[in-house]
C-alpha cells in the first residue's frame, strides 16, 4: 500500500508534468470521444425508428416525439427523413471520430516527446557518479522502449478510458429507456462478466510476466551465442549450443502456452455472457412483445445491440487495466532516472572567473562511493603553479585518473579542498570551471559527423585556421589532410574510421580548441609512437606556455621532461620532483624507469 | 555507414516479394501439429457457420412476432426457434474455445520449431556470415520478425479464416434474401476496400517514415548516452539538448501523423457502415421491399462491412508478417558452411611406433584417413605450413599475398604488424573460418581442406582478442573447452592459466555465476578464464590472439604467466601488439599490407634494423 502511494507521488511529480502543453488536446480527446459515443448510441435508435416506424408501420416507434412527421403513413417521406437524419448523425460521428483520432495522436505523441525530453535533459544534468550507476544500454532502453510503452498506454487511456464507461452508461440508459425490466438482465450480467475477466487477468498476468522473462532469457541466449560465434566454432560446440537453445525454446513454448491458455478463455466467456443475455432477452422480450405488446420487435433488436455494446466495452476496460499494469514496470524505470539526485551542482557565483591555471590540493580524500572507508585517494597535498607542466606516474588503479577528475569537478572530494585559480572549485559555476579545464579522457569518444564537427566541440566558433593550428599542435593535421575529404571526413558512429593513435590525437586537438587554462591528458598518447608523443609535448610547451599541463602516462618517456613529476602509490602521493631527483630518491620511479629502459 | 543503411532498407521491406510462396512455406510448418490444425480449421468453419446461422434465425423470429396467430401457439414456436438459436450459440462458444486453444497449440509449436530451426541453422553458418552483419540485425530475426509471425499465426490467421468463412456465409445468405439488395452491397464492399486501401497506404507510408526517424532518435540517444562524460567535459549539454529537441520534435510530428491515420480507420469504417445502413433502408423502402427481409438484410449489412474492414486491416498485418517470415526463410536459405573433409581426429595409442585407434582419450591424437576400406593413421604432431597462400575477404582486395611459413612441432611463431596488416586473418585461415584463394595450408602434411572442419578445430586451441564468456558458473565456462572434463581437471587448467587465485577469491569460487558475458569480471580476469578454457581442451596447437593493449602492465604480467603455462610443449601462433610478449618466439613475422616483410628471431631482427627494430625502439607507432 505504501509502495502504491509512493508510486502515485512519483507519478504526480515526474509523469504528470509531461502532459503540459498537451492539456487541451488531452481534454478534447475524451470530449470528442463522448460526442462520438453519444452519436454511436443514438444511431441504433434511429435504426429502430426507421425499421419500426418505416418498415413495420408501427404506431409505437422509438423517438416518436422527436421525428418531425405527423403522418407516418407517408412512408416514403418518413424513411427519407429518418434516413437523412441517420446519415447526418453518422457524418457527425465520423467527424468527431476523426477529431478524436487526431487529438489523441497529438496529445499522446506530445506527451511522449515531453517525457523523452525530460529524461534526456535529466541525463544531461547527471554528474559522473550518477552516470556510473547506469549502464549505457539500460539508459538507452529507458529513453526508448520504456517511453514508447508509456506513450502507448497514454494513448490508450485517453481514448478508451472514457469511451468504455460512457458507452456502458449510455447503452444502459438507452436500454432502460426502452424497457427497464428487460435491461435488468444484462445489467446483472455486468458483474458476472467483470468477475470472470478479472479472474482471468489476475491468473494470466503473472503467467504473462513469467513468459516475458523466458522470452528475455531466450533472446539473451541468442545474443550470447552471436557475440561468441567464434568461440562456439573454435571449440566445435555447435551441437552443445543447439541443445542449450532447444531447452530454452521449449521452456518459452511451455510458458507461452501456459500464459496464453488463460486468455483463450476471454473470447468464449465474453460471447457466452453476451449470448446468454441475447437469448434471455429474446425469450422474455418475445413474451413481452407477444402477450403484452409493450415492446416493438425492432426495439427488441435494439436492446440486443445495446447489450452487445455493454459487453464489448467491459472487455475493453479489462484490457486497459492489463496494459496499464504492464506499463507500470516501464514507469518505475523512468522514475528511477528522473528521481536520481544530481551529485554535483555548480557554485552560485556566476560572475566568478577562473583567473589562472594554478591548482592546489589540500588534504584531499576521495572515494567513488562517497564514504571515507574505501578511499582511492588519501591525504593528497599538491601545489601546481599556473603554466607548469606536471607528469603523473603510477600503475593502473593507483588513483591517477581519480586525482585529475577532481579538478574539473567530475567528482567531489570526500574531505579537503581542491582549488583552481585560488578559489575552491565548488565556488565556480560548472560551466566556467569546465570551460577553463580541458581534459582528454582515457576513454576517448568521437561522435558521428565530420572531423571538423568533432573538433568544434571544443569551440563551436573556431575558425578554420584555429582548427588547423590545434591539429598541427596535436600532430593530427598531416593524417587528416591525407584523407580524401580532409577535415570533412565522416567519422561514423564512435569514430570507427580512424585508428587508435589517430583518435587520440583528434581528441587532443579537440581539447586544445577550448583554449583552456588547464589541460589534462589522461593517458591520451598511449597508442601514439614515442616520436610523435615527443613532438606533441614540444608543441604544447611552445604554443601554450601559459596553460597548466598535466600529463598522466604509463611511459616514463612521456613525462621525463616535465617541470615536476608526481609519483603515486596506492592512492597516495609517494614523491614529487624532477626526473633526476626522482631517479635519485624514489624507488618506485626507478623501478618503472628501469623496467622500461630494459625493454628499449 | 553500410550498417545503418541496412537497417533502413530492412524497414522499407514492408512487403513480401512472394507472399504466396512464403505463406505456403510457413504453412508447411503446420505439419508439426497436423491433427490439431485440421480440427481447428473444421471448428473455425463450424463456429462461423453457427454464428451466421444464429443471426439468420432473427428473420423468422421477428416474422413470428408479426404473425396474426394464436398468442400461445405463436410464442411456443417462437421459443423453439429461440432455443435453436441458443443451441447454435452454445456450439459457437464451445467451438470458439476449442479452436482458439488448438490454434494456440499450433502457434507455440510452430514458433518453437522456427526458433530452433533458425538457431540450428545459424550454428552451421560460416563465420563470414556473422562478420558481415551486426548483432542487432541478427537479433531482429528472433525478436521483431518472430513477433510478427507470432501475431500472424496467433491472431491474424484465425481472424482471417473466421472472416472469410463468415463473409462467404453472409454473402450466401444475402444472395438468398435479395439479389437486388446484394448489388448495393457489392458497391458498399468496393467503396469500403478503396477507402481502407487509401488510408492504409498513407498510414503505412507514415509508419515507415516514423521507423526511420525512430532509428535516428535512438541512434542519437545511444551515442550521447555512451559519450555522456565527454559531453560534460566539453560543457556541451546545451548543444546536445538542442539537437535532441530537433530530432525529438521531428519524431513527434511524424508519429502524430502516422497515428492519426491509424486512429481514424475505426470511425471511418464504423460510420460508413451506418451510412450504408441508412441508404439501403431508403432504397429498400422506396423499392417497396418485404419488411422482414429488409430487417434481416440490414443486420447482415453491418456484419458485412465489419468483416470487410476486418479482412482489409488484417491484410496489412498479414503482409507485414509475411515480409518477416520471408526474412526468416531467407536466413534459413543461407548456405551452410561447406565441409568436404573426410579425415577425422581420433584418440590413439602408440606401441613400438605403430599407431592404433583407441576408444578412450589417451592424450595421443591421430588423423584417420579411410581409403578403399584401408584405414591409415597419421600421428598428430602440430606441424602447420603455409605454401604461397593468398587470401581476400572481398574479391579484388587482397589481404594476404603469397604468404609462406612453417611452424614445426612445438615451435612458437609470432606475428607483428599494424591493424589491418593481416595478422588475425592468418589465424582465421588455419582453423578455416575462411578459405584461402590460392596456395595451400598443410597440417602434419595433410591439406587442411581434407580434414573435417569440426576435427580440425578440435585440434586447435584458441584464445581470442575479444574474450567472450557464457552465462553460467566459472566452472561451466572453463568446461566449455572440454565438456567431459572433471572438476579437478578444470581446476588444474585454471591453475595452469594462473586464474585459480582470483577464482578462489570470487564470492562463490568456481560456482560464481557469470552474467552478461562476464560483466562482473575485469578484462584481465576474463582473459585468464579464456586461457583456462583453452587449457582444459588441451589442444596440440594453440592460437593466441592476445589483447593486452588495454590492460595495464601488472595484469599483463599475470596473463603472460598464464600463457606461458599453456604454451609449454605445443605449437603456438601468437599475435602480439606489445612486442615484449614475442621476444622468445622461434620466429617472428612482421606483416605489412598482407606481406611478410621481415622474418627471423628477436636478435636477428633487431640486428636487421628494419621495421621490427623501429617498432621495438618506439620510433613508429603500431596502429
Amino acid at each position: 500500500m505504501t509502495k502504491n502511494k509512493k508510486d502515485k507521488k512519483r507519478f504526480g511529480r515526474n509523469i504528470l508534468p509531461c502532459v503540459k502543453g498537451n492539456v487541451l488536446m488531452t481534454v478534447l480527446t475524451p470530449l470528442f470521444i463522448i460526442m462520438e459515443v453519444l452519436l454511436e448510441v443514438f444511431i441504433p435508435l434511429l435504426m429502430a425508428t426507421i425499421v419500426d416506424g418505416g418498415l413495420y408501420k408501427e404506431q409505437n416507434f422509438p423517438l416518436k416525439a422527436y421525428i418531425p412527421i405527423d403522418n407516418i403513413n407517408d412512408n416514403t417521406r418518413f424513411i427519407v427523413v429518418v434516413g437523412v437524419m441517420m446519415i447526418i448523425a453518422a457524418l457527425c460521428s465520423l467527424a468527431f471520430g476523426i477529431l478524436a483520432g487526431r487529438t489523441a495522436a497529438v496529445a499522446s505523441m506530445g506527451f511522449a516527446r515531453n517525457l523523452r525530453q525530460r529524461l534526456f535533459y535529466k541525463v544531461q544534468e547527471f554528474s559522473f557518479n550518477n552516470t556510473d550507476r547506469y549502464s549505457t544500454p539500460s539508459l538507452v532502453t529507458r529513453l526508448t522502449t520504456d517511453v514508447t510503452n508509456m506513450q502507448n498506454t497514454y494513448h490508450q487511456v485517453i481514448r478508451m478510458f472514457v469511451r468504455a464507461p460512457i458507452m456502458i452508461i449510455c447503452a444502459a440508459i438507452m436500454a432502460i429507456s426502452i424497457d427497464a425490466e428487460l435491461s435488468l438482465i444484462f445489467i446483472l450480467a455486468i458483474p458476472v462478466l467483470a468477475c470472470a475477466l478479472l479472474a482471468m487477468v489476475s491468473v494470466g498476468h503473472p503467467r504473462f510476466r513469467a513468459m516475458l522473462k523466458k522470452y528475455d532469457a531466450l533472446n539473451a541466449a541468442v545474443q550470447e551465442n552471436l557475440v561468441a560465434a567464434r568461440e562456439v566454432k573454435s571449440f566445435v560446440r555447435e551441437d552443445y549450443e543447439k541443445e542449450k537453445f532447444d531447452a530454452s525454446a521449449t521452456d518459452l513454448k511451455n510458458a507461452q502456452r501456459r500464459a496464453e491458455k488463460v486468455f483463450v478463455f476471454s473470447g468464449p466467456v465474453q460471447m457466452a455472457v453476451m449470448w446468454t443475455c441475447t437469448i434471455i432477452l429474446l425469450l422474455l422480450g418475445g413474451k413481452a412483445v407477444v402477450f403484452e405488446g409493450r415492446l416493438g420487435s425492432a426495439e427488441l433488436i435494439s436492446l440486443m445491440t445495446y447489450s452487445t455494446q455493454i459487453v464489448n466495452s467491459l472487455a475493453m476496460v479489462s484490457f486497459i487495466f492489463v496494459t496499464m499494469s504492464l506499463s507500470r514496470a516501464s514507469m518505475n524505470r523512468i522514475n528511477e532516472v528522473l528521481d536520481e539526485e544530481i551529485g554535483i551542482v555548480g557554485g552560485e557565483n556566476d560572475g566568478l572567473k577562473v583567473a589562472n591555471g594554478q591548482i592546489v590540493f589540500e588534504n584531499v580524500d576521495f572515494s567513488y562511493s562517497g564514504s571515507k572507508d574505501n578511499c582511492v585517494l588519501k591525504n593528497i597535498n599538491l601545489r601546481i603553479e599556473s603554466g607548469e607542466t606536471v607528469g603523473i606516474i603510477a600503475g593502473t588503479g593507483e588513483g591517477k585518473s581519480s586525482l585529475v577528475q577532481l579538478i574539473p569537478r567530475f567528482y567531489d572530494c570526500v574531505s579537503g579542498r581542491v582549488l583552481v585559480g585560488g578559489h575552491d572549485v565548488k565556488e565556480y559555476s560548472l560551466y566556467e570551471l569546465r570551460e577553463s579545464v580541458s581534459m582528454v579522457l582515457q576513454k576517448n569518444v568521437l561522435f558521428s559527423g565530420t572531423i571538423a564537427d568533432n573538433l568544434r566541440w571544443g569551440n563551436p566558433d573556431a575558425t578554420d585556421e584555429e582548427v588547423e593550428q590545434a591539429c598541427r599542435m596535436s600532430c593530427a593535421h598531416d593524417f587528416i589532410t591525407s584523407f580524401p575529404n580532409g577535415y570533412n571526413t565522416d567519422l561514423g558512429q564512435g569514430g570507427v574510421n580512424v585508428s587508435g593513435g589517430q583518435k587520440q590525437r583528434l581528441c587532443i586537438a579537440r581539447a586544445l580548441l577550448k583554449k583552456p587554462k588547464i589541460l589534462i591528458l589522461d593517458d591520451s598518447t598511449s597508442a601514439v609512437d614515442t616520436a610523435t608523443d615527443e613532438k606533441i609535448r614540444r608543441a604544447l610547451r611552445e604554443y601554450i606556455p601559459g596553460t597548466t599541463k598535466i600529463i598522466i602516462a604509463q611511459r616514463i618517456s612521456s613525462v621525463y621532461d616535465c617541470d615536476k613529476i608526481v609519483v603515486m602509490d596506492k592512492g597516495e602521493i609517494s614523491d614529487v620532483g624532477t626526473h633526476e631527483q626522482l631517479l635519485a630518491r624514489s624507488t618506485i620511479y626507478r623501478e618503472v624507469y628501469e623496467s622500461q629502459a630494459k625493454e628499449n | 555507414m553500410p550498417k545503418r543503411d541496412n537497417i533502413t532498407s530492412k524497414l522499407g521491406d514492408a512487403k513480401p516479394r512472394n507472399p504466396i510462396r512464403t505463406f505456403g512455406r510457413l504453412f508447411s510448418y503446420y505439419k508439426e501439429c497436423k491433427v490439431a490444425f485440421i480440427v481447428a480449421v473444421t471448428f473455425i468453419v463450424i463456429y462461423s457457420v453457427s454464428v451466421i446461422s444464429a443471426s439468420f434465425l432473427l428473420k423468422p423470429l421477428v416474422a413470428i412476432l408479426k404473425e396474426n396467430a394464436a398468442l400461445e401457439d405463436k410464442y411456443a414456436r417462437y421459443t423453439v426457434l429461440a432455443m435453436g438459436m441458443a443451441f447454435l450459440y452454445v456450439t459457437a462458444v464451445i467451438t470458439n474455445y476449442v479452436l482458439n486453444r488448438l490454434m494456440l497449440e499450433c502457434t507455440v509449436r510452430v514458433l518453437c520449431r522456427i526458433r530452433i530451426e533458425m538457431f540450428n541453422h545459424m550454428q552451421n553458418l560460416p563465420v563470414a556470415y556473422f562478420d558481415s552483419r551486426t548483432h542487432g540485425e541478427l537479433m531482429s530475426y528472433y525478436t521483431n520478425d518472430t513477433d510478427a509471425i507470432r501475431e500472424l499465426l496467433h491472431h491474424s490467421l484465425t481472424q482471417l479464416i473466421v472472416s472469410i468463412v463468415s463473409l462467404a456465409g453472409i454473402i450466401i445468405f444475402m444472395l438468398v434474401l435479395s439479389l437486388r439488395l446484394f448489388l448495393i452491397v457489392i458497391v458498399l464492399g468496393i467503396i469500403v476496400s478503396v477507402v481502407i486501401k487509401a488510408i492504409g497506404s498513407r498510414s503505412s507510408k507514415n509508419f515507415v517514415k516514423q521507423q526511420k526517424v525512430v532509428a535516428d532518435v535512438n541512434g542519437y540517444i545511444e551515442e550521447m548516452m555512451a559519450g555522456q562524460k565527454i559531453v560534460k567535459a566539453f560543457n556541451h549539454e546545451k548543444q546536445v539538448c538542442e539537437r535532441f529537441e530537433e530530432l525529438n520534435g521531428e519524431l513527434c510530428t511524424v508519429a502524430t501523423r502516422a497515428n492519426t491515420y491509424a486512429n481514424i480507420v475505426g470511425p471511418i469504417m464504423n460510420n460508413l457502415s451506418h451510412i450504408f445502413y441508412a441508404i439501403t433502408t431508403m432504397i429498400g423502402v422506396l423499392a417497396s421491399m418485404n419488411g422482414a427481409i429488409l430487417i434481416t438484410f440490414l443486420q447482415y449489412i453491418r456484419q458485412f462491412a465489419d468483416r470487410i474492414s476486418q479482412i482489409s486491416q488484417e491484410f496489412n498485418f498479414i503482409l507485414l508478417a509475411l515480409a518477416a517470415a520471408e526474412r526468416v526463410f531467407d536466413l534459413l536459405d543461407v548456405p551452410v558452411e561447406k565441409d568436404e573433409g573426410d579425415i577425422t581426429l581420433v584418440s590413439a595409442t602408440e606401441e613400438d611406433g605403430a599407431l592404433k585407434e583407441s576408444g578412450v582419450r589417451t592424450g595421443v591424437w591421430a588423423w584417420k584417413e579411410e581409403k578403399e576400406g584401408q584405414v591409415h593413421l597419421t600421428k598428430l604432431l602440430g606441424d602447420v605450413r603455409f605454401h604461397d597462400v593468398s587470401f581476400s575477404y572481398v574479391p579484388e582486395k587482397r589481404v594476404l599475398e603469397h604468404i609462406s611459413l612453417y611452424a614445426k612441432e612445438g615451435q612458437k611463431i609470432a606475428f607483428v604488424g599494424s591493424t589491418g596488416a593481416g595478422k588475425t586473418t592468418i589465424t582465421n585461415l588455419i582453423n578455416r573460418f575462411y578459405d584461402i584463394d590460392e596456395g595451400s595450408i598443410t597440417y602434419d602434411g595433410i591439406d587442411v581442406r581434407r580434414i573435417k572442419k569440426a576435427d580440425l578445430r578440435r585440434s586447435l586451441g584458441i584464445v581470442l582478442q575479444d574474450t567472450h564468456l557464457f552465462s553460467g558458473t566459472v566452472m561451466e565456462n572453463i568446461r566449455y573447452g572440454n565438456l567431459s572434463a572433471t572438476d579437478e581437471e578444470c581446476i588444474e587448467a585454471a591453475k595452469t592459466a594462473n586464474a585459480h587465485y582470483f577464482i578462489s577469491h570470487l564470492p562463490d569460487g568456481y560456482n560464481t555465476m557469470l552474467t552478461a558475458d562476464g560483466a562482473n569480471l575485469s578484462q584481465g580476469q576474463r582473459q585468464l578464464l579464456s586461457i583456462a578454457r583453452a587449457a582444459v581442451s588441451d589442444p596440440p596447437v594453440l592460437i593466441l590472439d592476445e589483447a593486452t593493449s588495454s590492460i595495464d602492465t601488472r595484469t599483463e604480467k599475470l596473463i603472460e604467466k598464464g600463457m606461458d603455462g599453456l604454451m609449454a610443449g605445443r605449437t603456438v601462433f601468437v599475435i602480439a601488439h606489445r612486442l615484449s610478449t614475442v621476444r622468445n618466439a622461434n620466429a617472428i613475422m612482421v606483416l605489412e599490407n598482407g606481406k611478410i616483410i621481415e622474418r627471423g628471431d628477436h636478435a636477428s631482427l633487431l640486428e636487421e634494423k628494419g621495421k621490427y627494430y623501429s617498432l621495438y625502439t618506439g620510433m613508429t607507432e603500431l596502429t
